[in-house]
């Protein structure tokens, strides 16, 4: 029992951690809404800065609560710089770009984080006053995490004071629901989410902060932390603030408890909760999402209502000259292997299996209109399932390859049937959530996937073991299917697909089950995503739980998105430009997530349609049609 | 445009992406006058509101309002510069109370416009002093008129663009509305009004522009519109 007290307020302790990060992140949300990927980096640099503000400075320091201010308005300002910098910039740009670019701003500070501190990691301080233990119920407990727990309340506390007794608040509140009003009442909107920006990013970096004496200080803080924050904001409900709270804390005692719960059997297979510690959030995460789909205490989102309102344009045959090209990307894309050497041979493999990942992602972001921030899983299903068909059955490369996109489309039929019932951010959530799952059972379940040493000897079949050979079986089989996934959008499937995505109201009055239509088409592309990764396992010989991880997702939406969503030629242009930037990168540099951030945001900014969006409008113009 | 004028609209052009709404609409507007653009559904009576007032922006022409050229404005800007805006679809903040909802309103007071205070609007809108602490989610069609009118008025604004006020009301709602309007005038403020409903126009404006398909078809005072039966039958009868 007493055991149980103590693991109940570690719980606490945590969920205070938790709640300071996901309540910005909620807030930054509530009035801009932009979600936030940077929102992990102001807490890393939250936990640097402290760190160099309590201890390392050139001259003296500022002693633990000097530093912990400090860095708290430090990151304020930094996220002051980054609203006006960028994304002022893009606030009536799709959702998906403002992700984009944040996730640019993730990449940048890691790079810069890394040149300032170090690849090591950094030992916080202790709070002075605060070090050692008390007893209670007979159990130690460090006098910080009684810190901690007092600290969740009572910003909570503040921030309700802050949003319901100042007219900042008031206004805060009023934008929430409806900015472009706010706007014509006289309210300078600029200005409002410059200080909503400045106090979400100061509440991350306290969290960050805050964290010193706890835990050592990474460079890994930041994807960590945000992939938490996201489920969250997701259970507690987008933009409320008492819903982060309540969920922050489901999340911790969750967590709290499973590390030290028994390992039991179920159907024969030992469970070993403790080791499992990453997958329960996420399933908290969905389950609340299916009962309660705007989260606990969230409430159906106010459709934030845009200046400028963005109508998809048509998707019509590619003109007759966008063929040529087409044919003439898929002649060199042939005749490439007689000048690439044995390297060229590789990334080109690699291009034309991202090519396939983009294009499956495409088909449901673009005609289907589900954002997915999770698609890896699919792709990490097809790697494993094809790996796992090698390693532990010795299953030939032709069978591995028809199971790969067989796993991926089981998965794509499992979690499909739970992200069909919401839409917008939400769905997105889902979508992370569940490809966290895979994640964490590939990362975690070591007996049968090898954890992070992953599954090595995945080698393509004799005849196929030639770099040239294999990369024609990666061409034909990926073109195939990019070629097949283009065909369904002009059959009734992918009209009816569109249909739901315009008007979901309408659709479902003319007889469609967008429900069901939506269901097929996420299976579809979760098969062709299976195919691209069980290609990509056989590529390279070995799959890792990384295949399955948030960067990986995010590599898809960027080509994606970098091609524009709404041309069917998109992806493949987004996949060449990303997959080709990547590599060269990483060659070139060990700062390549600097220039490759940079390089996102500087697209983002200068395409907001994407550059095969972008090209279409400028071909349409020149031929004074309607795009 | 004559130095009289509070609000001057000089042919101005507006585009939804590539369809052409707006077509060299010209609209002249004195201090103190009620004016009321009449038209059907999609005529272009809310797009040159939300021209006016910033949230569109023209392609062609220029709005002068208080004699400063505010074309190209930020809204806010356009707000502060002593233009109300009222939008048709009443736009309350549901989760803010009565209370609230005028907060968000409320800029300093001006020399030359009608000072607001709550307790004042409470007189003329005497149902909101009745309810100062319901969220304006919980209000009926015709209390959320009500108050997106005072929370304009808490900016204490020269002029209010009223997108039709009288639309999905009660008779009796809409005659309290006219009541308002007449109210509101006699405080000094100027009123630009669209509406659909010609009895409830000719009950409180003074001069009329009948809008159709984006462009000005008539203009006149309402004793004029009133003689006019075949401009009538043309624009306005359903």
């Amino acid at each position: 029992m007493d055991f149980v007290v103590a693991q109940f307020l570690t719980g606490l302790a945590s969920a205070s951690s938790l709640f300071l990060v996901a309540s910005g992140l909620s807030i930054i949300f509530g009035v801009s809404r932009i979600v936030n990927f940077a929102h992990g980096s102001f807490y890393m640099l939250g936990a640097y800065l402290g760190w160099t503000f309590v201890t390392n400075l050139p001259y003296g320091h500022l002693g633990f609560w000097g530093g912990v201010l400090a860095a708290t308005v430090a990151v304020g300002l930094i996220g002051v710089a980054i609203e006006i910098v960028l994304l002022r910039r893009i606030y009536a740009a799709p959702e998906l770009f403002q992700l984009l670019a944040t996730f640019g701003v993730v990449l940048v500070v890691q790079d810069l984080t890394l040149a300032i501190w170090g690849p090591q990691d950094l030992l916080g301080p202790r709070a002075p006053g605060l070090r050692g233990a008390v007893e209670i119920l007979g159990q130690r407990f460090p006098r910080y995490e009684l810190l901690l727990i007092v600290v969740g309340p009572v910003v909570l506390g503040l921030l309700w004071l802050l949003f319901h007794r100042t007219r900042w608040g008031t206004l805060v509140r009023a934008a929430t629901q409806d900015r472009e009003m706010v706007g014509a009442l006289g309210v300078d909107q600029k200005l409002l989410f410059t200080s909503v920006f400045f106090l979400g990013a100061c509440l991350a970096g306290l969290g960050g902060a805050l964290q010193l004496p706890r835990e050592p200080v990474t460079l890994a803080m930041d994807l960590s932390i945000i992939a938490d924050a996201f489920v969250v904001v997701v259970v507690g409900g987008m933009g409320s603030i008492a819903g982060a709270y309540l969920a922050a804390l489901l999340i911790a005692e969750l967590q709290a408890f499973m590390l030290v719960a028994p390992p039991f059997t179920v159907l024969g297979i030992e469970i070993v909760l403790s080791k499992m510690t990453l997958i329960p959030s996420f399933i908290v995460m969905a389950v609340v999402l299916i009962v309660r789909p705007y989260g606990l205490l969230g409430r159906p989102m106010a459709h934030a209502r845009a200046v400028t309102g963005m109508i998809e344009p048509v998707v019509r045959p590619a003109p007759r000259e966008l063929k040529l090209v087409g044919l003439a990307t898929l002649a060199v894309l042939l005749l490439a292997p007689l000048a690439a050497g044995d390297y060229g041979l590789i990334v080109l493999t690699e291009i034309v299996i991202f090519v396939l990942f983009a294009a499956s992602l495409h088909f449901i972001m673009g005609p289907g209109g589900m954002v997915s921030f999770g698609h890896a899983a699919y792709f990490g299903l097809g790697a494993y399932g094809a790996a796992l068909a090698v390693k532990h059955f010795a299953a030939p490369m032709s069978v591995a390859l028809i199971l790969a996109p067989l796993a991926a489309g089981l998965g794509g039929v499992l979690f499909g049937w739970f992200v069909v019932r919401l839409s917008g951010v939400y769905l997105a959530m889902l979508t992370l959530a569940f490809a966290q799952i895979v994640w964490s059972i590939a990362f975690q379940w070591v007996e049968v996937t090898g954890g992070d040493n992953g599954i090595l000897g995945v080698w393509p079949a004799e005849w196929a073991s030639n770099a040239y050979a294999f990369y024609y079986l990666a061409l034909v089989l990926c073109v195939a299917g990019a070629l097949l996934l283009r065909r369904i959008i002009y059959a009734p499937l992918g009209y009816a697909l569109r249909a739901g995505r315009d008007s979901p109201l309408r659709a479902e009055a003319i007889g469609i089950p967008v429900a069901r239509i939506q269901w097929a088409a996420f299976t579809c592309a979760a098969l062709f995503a299976g195919l691209a990764g069980g290609l990509f396992a056989f590529s390279k010989g070995s799959v890792f739980p990384t295949y399955v991880s948030i960067p990986r997702s995010v590599d898809a939406l960027m080509m994606v998105l970098l091609g524009g969503v709404q041309t069917i030629s998109g992806p493949i242009v987004g996949a060449i430009v990303y997959a080709g930037l990547h590599e060269q990168l990483s060659r070139l540099t060990d700062y390549w997530r600097l220039i490759l951030g940079l390089a996102i945001i500087v697209l983002v900014l200068a395409f907001p349609q994407g550059i095969a969006g972008a090209a279409q409008r400028w071909w349409y113009r020149g031929k004074g049609e309607v795009a | 445009m004559s130095s009289a004028d509070l609000l001057a609209v000089e042919g101005i052009h507006t585009y939804y992406g590539r369809a052409h709404i707006l077509a060299d609409i010209t609209l002249h507007v004195r201090r103190g006058e009620v004016v009321v653009l009449l038209g059907r559904n999609g005529a272009g009576k809310s797009t040159t509101m939300k021209t006016i007032m910033g949230l569109l922006r023209p392609a062609a022409g220029r709005i002068v309002f208080g004699g400063q050229d505010i074309t190209g404005w930020a809204p806010y800007a356009i707000a502060r510069a002593g233009l109300g805006y009222v939008p048709e679809d009443r736009r309350v903040f549901t989760d803010l109370t009565v209370m609230e909802n005028l907060e968000v309103g409320r800029q300093p007071p001006r020399a030359d416009a009608p000072q607001w205070t709550p307790e004042r609007l409470f007189k003329i809108f005497p149902n909101l002093g009745e309810m100062r602490n319901r969220p304006g989610g919980r209000m009926s069609g015709g209390e959320q008129q009500m108050l997106t009118i005072a929370r304009t008025l808490m900016g204490n604004p020269r002029a209010i663009l009223l997108d039709e006020p009288s639309e999905g009301l009660a008779p009796v709602i809409v005659d309290q509305m006219a009541d308002t309007i007449l109210a509101l005038k006699r405080e000094g403020l100027t009123v630009i009004l669209s509406e659909q409903n010609l009895h409830f126009a000719t009950r409180v404006s003074d001069r009329a522009y009948i809008i159709e398909k984006g462009r000005i078809r008539y203009y006149g005072t309402m004793a004029e519109l009133a003689a006019n039966e075949a401009v009538r039958a043309q624009y306005l009868s359903v």
